[in-house]
C-alpha cells in the first residue's frame, strides 16, 4: 500500500525513513515557504537543521523544520506564508 | 532558574562521570574510550540515530557497551555543574563534559543563492543518503574543500548527471607540502578514487573556478560559472552559463559551539577562519571540566575526531579516578597521529580557503541574511554611514543573524564583509558575535514550565 501526505491539498508519496523535506523534494516541490519581508519563495538548505529556511506548517503547526520532521501517512503539510501566523 | 550547582570540585551525587554531547566520529570515540576505562557515560544526540553526519545510516563499527546512548536528545542548555538539558524534557546531571557537536557547511552569499534549488552539499548529501532521494537531475556540485567529491560521487553513483564540479581552491598546492601529505595518506587515496570516478562518468573537475550567481524564476535553471586567478580574483571574461536543477555549494564548515560557548569556553580563530574552542593538549577547554574533540576544535575531518575523540575520553578518564584505557604505545601512535592530521588540516585550509574576491561578487541587493531578508546595501549602510567598526554592532543595526537560523549561515560571512569593508583582518571577537546562543535548539515554552526546576 503506498503512503501519502497531503501538501496544499496535493497527494505526495512518503517512502519509511523519509523526512517531509525528502517527500516534497522527491515529488518535485522546491518551496514550501514565502519570507516575511520580501515574499520570496524558500525550501531546503541546509538540509540538517541549523538554517530554519525550510521551515513549513505541519498539521497546522507552523515553523517546523522539514528536513527534520519524519514524514508520516496522512500529514497535512501547507505552505507558510511570512510568520506563519 | 536555580539549577543545582556541582562539578569536579562539587558534592551533590551525579548520575555520570560524563556526558558526552555529540554522536558523530569524535563523540563517539570519546564515550567509548572513556566506558572502556569505567567511567559512567551518557552520550546525547539530536538525530535519531547515533552516526553524526558522516556516519549517517551506516554502523559506525564501534562498541558502545557501558554507555547510555541518548538518541533524539537535542541539548538547548548546559548550565555549570553540570546539567545537560534535552529538548523536550529531561536532564542529565555529569561531572565532566565533552562537546563533541561537529559543525556544518560554511555558505557564501552570491546573487541568486536564496534561489529554492540551491542549497548546501551537506544538504545534498543528507538528502541522498538519509532519504535516498538525488538533490536534482541536472547539478553543479561547488565551493571549496575535500567534501565536494563524496558529494559529487555520491549523486553520480545514483545515476545523476552532474554537470560540473567547480572547486575554487588549487589542489595543485597540495604537491609543495609532501611532508603533510604523507602524514595524511588514507585521505590522498580516498580522493583519488573520488576524482577516478568522476572522470569515469565524464563530469569535468575544474579547479580555481566558482559559481558567482545563480538565475532562475521559481527555482535555479543555470548559474554562472568563473575562472579565478591566483589571489581569488574572477577573472574577467571568463564566466560563462551552466544550465542545472540544482546547485550544491559551500566553502568548507562552521563549527558548532553554542552550548561551550554558554558556558563561557574560551575561543580563538582558527586558520580557515573559523571560531573554534582553545583546548589544551589533553582536550580540555578553558573551563576546568569541559572537554572539546572534532570539528570544535578545529575543522579536521571525521579522522582527526576520531583520534581527538579517543584522547579526550581518555583525559576524562584520568581526571575521573579511572585508569588510562590507552596503553602507553597506542598513546604515543594516537598523539603523532592528531599532530600529522592537524598538519594536514591546516594545509587543507590553505588549499582550499574561501576564494578573496567574492565579496566582488555579490549585488547590492543580494541577501546576506536569509532569515531577515538583510540585503549586502543594509551592511554597507551600517558600516559606511552608521559608522559599525565591528561585527556586534553591525547586528545591532540591521539585523544580520538575528533571525531563525540565530546567525549560523549568515555569521561568517557577515563577519568577513564587516572587517573587509573596515580595511582590517577578520577577528574572533567579529564572529563570537554571531555565535553566541545561550538557547541552542528552538524549545517550547509549556515544556519549559513542565520540566522547571
Amino acid at each position: 500500500v503506498t503512503a501519502h501526505l497531503f501538501f496544499d491539498g496535493r497527494r505526495v508519496r512518503v517512502e519509511p525513513g523519509q523526512t517531509v523535506a525528502a517527500a516534497l523534494w522527491a515529488a518535485g516541490v522546491r518551496s514550501w515557504r514565502t519570507t516575511r519581508e520580501t515574499g520570496a519563495p524558500r525550501g531546503m538548505f541546509c538540509g540538517i537543521g541549523v538554517c530554519f529556511d525550510c521551515l513549513v506548517t505541519v498539521d497546522g503547526t507552523a515553523n517546523q523544520r522539514a528536513c527534520l520532521v519524519p514524514a508520516r501517512p496522512d500529514m497535512v503539510v501547507t505552505t507558510q506564508l511570512g510568520t506563519g501566523r | 532558574m536555580t539549577l543545582p550547582r556541582t562539578g569536579p570540585s562539587g558534592s551533590l551525587p551525579l548520575t555520570y562521570d560524563v556526558a558526552v554531547v555529540g554522536a558523530g566520529p569524535a563523540g563517539l570515540a570519546a564515550a567509548a574510550s572513556a566506558a572502556a576505562a569505567g567511567c559512567r557515560v551518557a552520550l546525547l544526540d539530536a538525530a535519531p540515530a547515533a552516526g553524526g553526519q558522516y556516519w549517517r545510516g551506516r554502523d559506525p563499527g564501534v562498541a558502545l557497551s557501558g554507555v547510555d546512548v541518548m538518541t533524539g536528545s537535542a541539548v538547548w542548555f548546559v548550565s555549570p555543574g553540570f546539567s545537560v538539558h534535552r529538548q523536550g524534557g529531561g536532564t542529565v546531571t555529569a561531572g565532566r563534559l565533552v562537546f563533541a557537536t561537529g559543525g556544518y557547511d560554511r555558505a557564501l552569499p552570491f546573487p541568486g543563492w536564496d534561489l529554492p534549488g540551491v542549497v548546501t552539499p551537506g544538504a545534498a548529501q543528507a538528502l541522498l543518503k538519509g532519504s535516498g532521494v538525488p538533490i536534482g537531475n541536472q547539478v553543479v556540485v561547488a565551493g571549496a574543500g575535500p567534501f565536494l567529491l563524496p558529494v559529487a560521487t555520491g549523486l553520480v553513483a545514483t545515476g545523476v548527471k552532474v554537470v560540473g564540479v567547480y572547486e575554487a581552491g588549487d589542489p595543485t598546492r597540495y604537491a609543495r607540502a609532501p611532508g603533510a601529505v604523507a602524514g595524511a595518506g588514507g585521505k590522498v587515496r580516498e580522493a583519488a578514487g573520488y576524482l577516478a570516478t568522476l572522470a569515469r562518468h565524464r563530469v569535468p573537475y575544474r579547479t580555481r573556478h566558482a559559481v558567482v550567481a545563480a538565475h532562475g524564476v521559481a527555482s535555479v535553471s543555470s548559474v554562472d560559472v568563473g575562472r579565478l586567478d591566483r589571489s581569488g580574483g574572477l577573472v574577467p571574461g571568463s564566466v560563462r552559463q551552466v544550465e542545472c536543477d540544482a546547485v550544491a555549494v559551500a566553502y568548507g564548515f562552521t563549527p558548532q559551539l553554542e552550548l561551550p560557548l554558554a558556558l563561557g569556553c574560551a575561543t580563538q580563530l582558527d586558520p580557515d577562519g573559523s571560531l573554534v574552542l582553545s583546548v589544551d593538549v589533553a582536550g580540555q577547554t578553558s573551563v576546568p571540566g569541559v572537554y572539546a574533540a572534532g570539528e570544535v576544535t578545529g575543522v579536521g575531518g571525521a579522522a582527526l575526531a576520531e583520534v581527538e575523540g579517543r584522547l579526550v575520553g581518555a583525559a576524562v578518564a584520568l581526571a575521573t579516578g579511572h585508569p588510562c584505557p590507552l596503553s602507553e604505545v597506542e598513546l604515543a601512535r594516537l598523539l603523532a597521529r592528531r599532530s600529522a592530521l592537524r598538519r594536514f588540516a591546516a594545509l587543507m585550509h590553505r588549499v582550499h580557503a574561501p576564494p578573496a574576491g567574492w565579496p566582488a561578487w555579490l549585488a547590492e541587493n543580494t541577501v546576506v541574511c536569509r532569515c531577515e531578508d538583510v540585503p549586502v546595501h543594509r551592511i554597507r549602510a551600517a558600516i559606511a554611514e552608521l559608522g559599525a567598526t565591528d561585527g556586534r554592532t553591525v547586528k545591532s543595526l540591521c539585523r544580520p543573524g538575528m533571525g531563525w537560523c540565530q546567525g549560523r549561515v549568515c555569521g561568517y560571512p557577515v563577519a568577513e564583509l564587516t572587517a573587509r569593508w573596515l580595511g582590517r583582518p577578520l577577528t574572533a571577537g567579529d564572529l563570537a558575535a554571531f555565535a553566541h546562543r545561550p538557547i541552542a535548539q528552538p524549545v517550547r515554552l509549556g515544556d519549559l514550565y513542565r520540566h522547571r526546576p
